[in-house]
């Protein structure tokens, strides 16, 4: 009923954009990975969100549902000197989309800073009823 | 002991709804980035019309115990609509976030007008109840 709601949920929302800017340095950091002895190379992560109903029906927080990856093929490139590199002289990278990763991480800030904006206005406002009837 | 109260009454019960405009403005701003998320707005004249039936002179009749007597008691929540959106996005999300931060703006505001005049008439009350040399 009261207002002290908004910051669980603005306070789920923060953390599943956190976790997902959390996927979004994983990917960037293996962007130029390349694949090992097994062939496999990092697959590219993304989370998905969720609603998170919490008690009433006017609060509705986020939660991270799953984590999914991309089934995209890995870049190739043709280095036959690379230790790495198969029979044929490809070497498989990992299938990270750096401008992809970009977007995602400006995306998920701003929405981390919309969630913090939201919880330190309710702080406001909270803080302002507790001085009502005062001065 | 009612004069002095019901000019209360009405600010209390649109304290109330402003709160809970606020968690579902906070709510629709969470949700920005969950896909099939449907934003979801109140209509506040309506819900603040529903709130204070009681209030307003007009008394609804309690014949039966399992009848409300106007207002909204703990857990219910005004009647939710789907808020307009001007672009559809491909995941069906419906949240328009700058309708929705106007609006939070807008919301913070008018519940701090609220707060205002609840405590404007308490101030009003004490000054009345004061003896002319109590300063």
């Amino acid at each position: 009923m009261s207002m002290f709601k908004i910051f669980d949920v603005s306070g789920s929302a923060a953390s599943a954009q956190t976790q997902r800017l959390n996927v979004v340095a994983s990917n960037l950091a293996n962007a130029d990975t390349v694949a090992g002895p097994d062939g496999k190379a990092y697959k590219a992560r993304q989370v998905v969100f969720q609603t998170l109903m919490m008690g009433e029906a006017t609060s509705a927080g986020v939660q991270v549902s799953d984590v999914i990856e991309s089934g995209d093929p890995g870049r190739r490139v043709h280095d036959p000197k690379h230790p790495q590199a198969d029979a044929d002289g490809y070497v498989t990278y990992s299938n990270v989309s750096p401008v992809e990763e970009m977007v995602n991480m400006i995306s998920a800030s701003r929405s981390y800073q919309n969630n913090v904006e939201v919880m330190n206005t309710a702080k406001g406002l909270l803080l302002k009823t507790l001085q009502l009837g005062q001065s | 002991m009612q004069r002095l109260t019901q000019a209360l009454d009405f600010q209390s019960q649109a304290l109330v709804l402003r709160a809970e405009r606020q968690r579902l403005i906070a709510s629709n701003i969470a949700n920005a980035d969950t896909p099939g998320y449907q934003a979801r707005e109140m209509d506040f004249a309506n819900a603040l019309r529903q709130a204070t039936r009681t209030a307003s002179g007009r008394e609804l009749a309690v014949t039966h115990a399992g009848h409300a007597a106007g207002g909204f008691g703990p857990g219910e929540v005004p009647e939710l609509l789907q808020a307009r959106h001007s672009q559809d996005a491909i995941d069906r999300n419906t949240v328009d976030l700058d309708r929705e931060r106007a609006s939070f703006a807008d919301n913070s505001v008018k519940y701090e007008a609220t707060l205002r005049f609840i405590n404007g008439s308490v101030r009003s009350m004490l000054d009345a109840m004061k003896s002319a040399n109590q300063g």
